[in-house]
């Protein structure tokens, strides 16, 4: 079933490439993100998935390219800025404040982010964490946590700025099918909520269940997009995942 | 989100953190009528000991709670004695220029933060010291500091000895309860949570909406204007200002053996260490080089069996942090 696009994307990338030294990691990447869609990148180890995420957040500027968030160019603008204008990031190598605890960690991205004030923050904070299953663990170090609560930890923190979109990245690695199942209601729940979504994935059957388009990246382009069963079908991206690291 | 239907809230401070407050309190309206009953010695001592807490407190903030780790902090030292020099030589009367001068000095904090904050950690702190070379030769070259020979605030003479050490008692009494006082509000404040983010990690930091260049300004101005009242503020005490001791590396020195022996990144540990290190002065102050090696070896038998500082006496045996900068949640029925 394919929505019928007419609203103008939340998000759109014009010709994106970045660079490291000779090293050319994102090639001319054009995407367009609809509001409210889910959308799935899936692509081999290095293909450059977590790069996209990073230009797209502004955590380092690009070497060529355009992206515009509801409009508005972010040419030039920080990681911070896009982050009050509401895109939201996870690490894939979880990256918390450990020198503070759980609670503090999303009560100062909701203060931040989200520009609320102490109190409405605390709301906040504590909302997140409940739907996380991260209440038990609020007032423990960051410090303290294990890597699958790490990774929910970047998942709630990012949800504490109160972003429009989010972008995931390989948050599902690790988890057993029920912390899957938990995952991917709550992703859906936040959907239906109006949040959009990007999820770099490659737990595929708990993609599928979510994500309404995907793409697949490899050496830095976008292979394929489209339809989620389409994508997996095509040749190429059969090639490009069977030609490197295997499920 | 939906909110609970009992508020989430903030955990009111710990019985025991209120009782430090309000002995705290107790102590320093004792200490505000201490000039009037003890000898000048005993007068001229404590305005050390609030000088040193200034100084400890200022760079915690600094390194401990945003992870500015510098050890050029003698620049503004310096440069607040020598603003306060050159405007009382202009006609202003001493004690406002106490604090005009730390004042100015803040703006001349501006201007470097331009550039030393877009530095990695190694390159700002070697680049800190660098400045406050480099300043300290500019000085030097001033014809009313007379090179290293250095100028007195003799303006100051014309109050009667008394008279003059209870009014920069006062002031400092006053100078450190204001800097105790507030970075205790900065810290419980979004603007230190801000900076623990940022010593943390800084790019998630900026990820979650944290503009990190704007907030490590903030403080290192702050940092910047503190040290350089309590520079003013010895000044005054010692009426004379040479180059060299206003910008000298031991300001830095004294700052770093109080925050790392008193508990870096903690609110009272800082505080504790000045009390400690002016204690070992009292104590070892006289023996010259032999004072200096002191220093070092207390230092070294800290890191060795208390690294987290005099407040690990707590945190070692499962105590909370006294005064925790810490915010817990409290949960609905636990
Ligand atoms: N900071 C960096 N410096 C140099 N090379 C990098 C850097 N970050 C990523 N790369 C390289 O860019 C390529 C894409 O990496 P990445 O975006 O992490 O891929 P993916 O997330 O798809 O696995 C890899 O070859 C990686 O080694
Ligand atoms: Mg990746």
């Amino acid at each position: 079933m394919r929505a019928v696009v007419t609203a103008d994307p939340i998000l759109r990338a014009r010709g994106v490439n970045k660079s490291y030294g000779a090293l050319k990691v994102l090639h001319d990447v054009d995407i367009d993100v609809l509001p409210g869609e889910a959308l799935g990148i899936v692509g081999p180890n290095g293909a450059g998935k977590t790069t996209l995420f990073g230009a797209l957040a502004g955590s380092f500027p690009v070497t060529s390219g355009a992206i515009s968030f509801n409009g508005i160019d972010l040419t030039g603008t920080r990681a911070s800025d896009r982050c009050q204008l509401g895109i939201a990031r996870t690490h894939q190598v979880p990256r918390p404040f450990l020198g503070m605890t759980v609670f503090e960690n999303l009560l100062v991205a909701a203060q931040s982010g989200a520009r609320l004030d102490a109190a409405a923050a605390t709301g906040r904070a504590a909302d997140v964490l409940r739907r996380t299953g991260l209440a038990d663990a609020a007032n423990r170090p960051a410090a303290a946590l294990g890597l699958l609560d790490r990774k929910r930890l970047e998942v709630a923190r990012a949800l504490a700025t109160g972003p429009k979109l989010i972008l995931l990245d390989e948050i599902g690695g690790g988890l057993t099918e029920s912390e899957l199942i938990a995952l991917v209601d709550l992703i859906q729940s936040l959907r239906s909520e109006g949040l959009t979504i990007v999820w770099i994935e490659h737990i595929l059957h708990a993609l599928m269940r979510v994500v309404t388009r995907l793409i697949c990246m490899s050496e830095g382009r976008i292979l394929a997009e489209g339809e989620p069963r389409d994508v997996m079908a095509n040749a190429e991206v059969q090639r490009a995942y069977l030609g490197s690291s295997p499920e | 989100m939906s909110r609970a239907a009992i508020a989430d809230k903030i955990m009111p401070m710990p019985k025991g953190d209120k009782l430090i407050v309000l002995a705290a309190g107790l102590l320093l309206l004792g200490l505000g009528a201490l000039p009037f009953l003890a000898p000048a010695l005993i007068v001229d001592k404590m305005i050390m000991l609030f000088i040193l807490i200034i100084f400890a407190v200022m760079w915690n903030l600094l390194a401990g709670y945003a992870g500015l780790i510098s050890v050029g902090q003698q620049a503004f030292v310096g440069l607040g004695g020598y603003a306060m020099v050159r405007m009382v030589d202009a006609g202003l009367p001493p004690f406002p220029a106490i604090f005009v001068a730390a004042l100015v000095t803040g703006a001349l904090a501006f201007v470097l933060s331009l550039f030393v904050l877009r530095m990695k950690a190694g390159e700002f702190a070697i680049a800190t010291w660098v400045i406050a070379e480099v300043i300290r030769a500019i000085v030097s070259f001033d014809p009313i500091v007379q090179g290293e020979t250095g100028t007195s605030v003799v303006a100051l003479n014309a109050y009667a000895p008394e008279m003059r050490r209870m009014t920069i008692y006062l002031l400092a009494l006053v100078s450190m309860a204001g800097a105790v006082w507030g970075t205790w509000a900065l810290l419980k404040g979004r603007t230190g949570a801000e900076a623990q983010a940022i010593r943390d990690d800084e790019d998630a930091a900026a990820s979650v909406g944290i503009s990190t260049f704007r907030v490590k300004q903030r403080i290192y101005i702050l940092a910047s204007v503190g040290c350089a009242l309590a520079g003013t503020l010895w000044l005054a005490s010692s009426i004379t200002f040479q180059p060299r001791t206003g910008f000298g590396i031991q300001w830095s020195i004294f700052m770093l053996f109080m925050v790392l022996v008193g508990g870096i990144g903690t609110f009272i540990g800082p505080i504790l260490g000045a009390l400690l290190f002016f204690a070992l002065q009292e104590i070892f102050g006289d023996f010259g080089a032999w004072y200096l090696a002191g220093l070092g070896l207390v230092a070294i038998l800290f890191a060795l069996y208390l690294p987290r500082g005099i407040v690990g006496l707590w945190l070692d045996r499962g105590y909370n942090e006294p005064l925790s900068m810490r915010r817990r949640l409290k949960l609905p029925r636990g």
